[in-house]
């Protein structure tokens, strides 16, 4: 009994003596954080993608809380919404945002794009791409391992066993920009969403010469710049043997589309046309 | 320390080198496999004369290009080297053997020579050479000692630890006077006394016949190595001949030593007493079911394609052809391609022996961390490499890998080591690089 009695005192003891240290320690050493941090971070979608470009959502918050003006700050996750909430709290204005999403350029199937050799290593893009160009003749179009696939924290992204290729799942992307930064051939670019999610893109990133690529992929840009020529409003340019739709120029004409002698350039989440001869490609990577 | 025993498999050991005949077209890489590539001297339609400067260094690690042929330059276009990338290279039309004039053709051996040495480290820049041991590094940038740093060795390397290949070990039969000539101007040029030849022991001719040879010049001496792979490494073999270990993230200058391989070594001669530039190489044609193995001379940027025809074909059961040895060579993506001054060989891989085998889990016999030459742990490297804890591999000296491969060699569960710290090696590397840009 007694020995039970002296354990308790003395351990209770310690921990009073202890606690009574560490609340003097805790006033000493007191941060006065900014309240409204903990209100930002609450709006937040709390998913420490890095989408940002800060650390995850707490740094962001921070990020807010100090910023003189919320211009350059955006949650790509959460939008313009969460970005109003965001402004509300702070007495702020919020600046618009243009929601983006992540495209696939390279259409590259297995049927258009043939097999020249086979790799057994590990499946690892990256790993491939430092070690040679890639199973096909085209060493700039996408080798299908899966490495935006894994980087995806969203599960928005993912390699079609039939196609080879990534597919972006809409509903899911938040353009948050891993997949980005984990392709190391540069393929997936942030693209404006576009009214009712309607895009127009230039489906390669091939660079070389039209005749070398067209013996490659059978769906490469080859650099013949019709659509150039047609596009009424000058949203496209030329470079690099390779053609780039300006998202922000392109009023979705679909001109170039029609043009495109190699089924290059993709239209997406369009109604179906009355006068058309072809269908269009479908070679689109996405849903 | 460490290395592995793979079969020797020198079936083209001792066979007397053949010229193969000029192709119809030459494409020769403006870009030898490591630094920039250099700018093309020639336009289309141009008229070329073999040795002709067709590309002029870019930079400092870059080296000259020569026409390896004579003909009309058909066009300057992209093409695919044994990466699978493309890069600009000269296409030339062959038109008959029309060699420039001050190229000294005489069989005759000049053994004399009077140039000063920063006259000879200018004679080989102009003629485009670089390292023909595989990893084509240009050899002026090596011979230019930095300043405060004192060379005292010169090291030749005849290992070819490589198995199958036996381009090297043919040359030190042929050419072991031109060889040794060679040493000597290397030694003029970078001002050291001494050189050590190493040449692994499986290859007594020709250590003996370079010996008959070392005899006549001052300061040679040729050392027999034990049989391993990495013995033709860098820094394994100056720790094999010195005693000294160049130290971790360090050049072997760090301690007085220059290596040079043999084939290089023979180009210096070639191009220092015949003024002719790097335009042609030996390379080994082999393979297990080849019928008959052998070594070749080839001008440079000659397609494998006609090297095979001339050979005899590529055999059925081929799985895998490889440029170089089969521990460090290259699987090529394609035949359509061309000659570089780094390609060693031709190697016939059979089907069966292509793939790799199915990848088990590691057991933990650290017969990787036994047999590593640099001292590493693969094992460990490679479980980080697949976590991306890149400031873990730098810390375990990722950096300090040499990529010969002996540890995917030697595993019993055929894990991709090498894959990964190759990884590691590249991402790490670039770590490294924005951290000292950052810094300035």
């Amino acid at each position: 009994m007694n020995l039970i009695l002296a354990s308790v005192v003395s351990l209770g003891g310690i921990g009073a003596l202890s606690a009574v240290i560490l609340y003097f320690i805790a006033q000493k050493f007191h941060v006065e954080e900014d309240a409204r941090i903990d209100e930002v971070e609450a709006v937040l979608p709390a998913a420490n993608c890095g989408g940002c470009g800060f650390p995850g959502c707490r740094a962001f918050a921070a990020a807010c809380v100090t910023a003189d003006t919320l211009d350059n700050l955006s949650c790509p996750v959460g939008g313009t919404a969460t970005m109003e909430k965001v402004a509300d709290i702070l007495g702020k204005k919020a600046a618009a945002v243009v929601p983006t999403i992540a495209v696939v350029r390279c259409g590259g199937t297995c049927e258009v794009r043939e097999k020249t050799n086979s790799y057994d290593g590990v499946k690892s893009c990256t790993i491939v791409h430092n070690l040679y160009g890639g199973e096909t003749g085209c060493s700039w179009g996408c080798l299908g391992l899966g490495d935006c696939e894994v980087s995806c924290t969203f599960d928005a992204i993912h390699i079609n066993p039939e196609t080879m290729l990534p597919e972006v799942d809409e509903d899911k992307c938040t353009a948050c920009g891993a997949c980005v930064k984990a392709c190391p051939k540069n393929i997936i670019e942030l693209r404006r969403k576009g009214p009712k999610s309607r895009r127009i893109y230039v489906n390669c990133v091939n660079k070389d010469k039209g005749a070398v690529n067209k013996k490659v992929c059978k769906v490469a840009c080859i650099g013949c710049s019709k659509c150039f020529n047609v596009c009424p409003y000058e949203a496209i340019e030329m470079g690099n043997n390779l053609a780039y739709i300006d998202s922000e120029k392109c009023k979705l004409c679909r001109k170039c589309v029609e043009v495109c002698p190699t089924n290059a350039i993709v239209e997406l989440n369009f109604p179906p046309r009355k006068t058309k001869i072809e269908e269009p490609s479908t070679t689109g990577t996405e849903k | 320390m460490g290395g592995v025993h793979p079969p020797e498999n020198k079936f083209s050991a001792g066979k007397k080198t053949k010229i193969i005949s000029l192709p119809q077209q030459v494409i020769i890489p403006l870009r030898h496999y490591s630094g920039n590539p250099s700018v093309a001297e020639v336009s289309r339609g141009e008229i070329v004369k073999v040795g002709q400067l067709i590309g002029r260094a870019n930079g400092f690690i870059s080296a000259n290009v020569h026409s390896s042929v004579s003909g009309k330059v058909s066009k300057i276009d992209n093409a695919m080297d044994a990466f699978g990338y493309k890069f600009p290279a000269v296409f030339i039309d062959v038109i008959g053997d029309d060699w420039l004039d001050e190229i000294d053709l005489s069989p005759e051996v000049k053994r004399v020579c009077n140039l000063e040495p920063h006259e000879i480290i200018k004679k080989v820049a102009e003629a485009g050479i670089v390292g023909l041991g595989g990893a084509t590094f240009p050899t002026h940038v090596k011979l230019s000692i930095p300043q405060g740093k004192k060379a005292e060795v010169l090291i030749i390397n005849g290992a070819e630890c490589e198995p199958y290949l036996t381009c090297d070990h043919q040359l030190m039969l042929e050419k072991g006077e031109e060889i040794i000539i060679g040493i000597s101007i290397l030694m003029k040029a970078i001002r050291v006394k001494k050189a050590i030849i190493g040449i692994e022991s499986n290859k007594m001719d020709a250590v003996l016949n370079l010996e008959k040879w070392a005899k006549t010049m001052e300061g040679i001496e040729v050392v027999p190595l034990k049989v391993k792979y990495p013995q033709g490494s860098e820094k394994q073999l100056i720790q094999a001949l010195t005693g000294r270990e160049v130290p971790s993230g360090a050049l072997p200058i760090e301690v007085g030593a220059v290596v040079q391989n043999v084939a290089t070594t023979f180009a210096v001669y070639e191009a220092v007493q015949k003024n002719k530039p790097l335009i042609e190489r030996i390379i080994t044609v082999t393979g297990k079911s080849v019928p008959e193995p052998g070594n070749y001379w080839v001008r440079i940027g000659t397609p494998f394609t006609h090297i095979i025809e001339e050979t005899g074909g590529m055999p059925q059961d081929t799985g895998k052809v490889v440029a170089g040895g089969p521990m460090m060579g290259r699987a090529l993506p394609s035949l359509d391609l061309s000659v570089a001054k780094g390609t060693s060989s031709i190697l016939f891989i059979p089907s069966s022996e292509s793939k790799r085998g199915k990848v088990f889990n590691c057991i933990r016999c650290a017969k990787c961390v036994f047999h590593c030459p640099m001292g590493l742990e693969p094992y460990l490297l490679m479980n980080q490499g697949e976590k991306q804890m890149w400031e873990n591999m730098e810390e375990n000296r990722v950096m300090d890998c040499i990529e010969c491969g002996s540890c995917s060699f030697i595993c019993p569960s055929n894990r991709p080591l090498v894959d990964y710290i190759r990884y590691g090696k590249s991402t790490v590397g670039t770590m490294i690089r924005n951290r000292k840009t950052h810094k300035s």
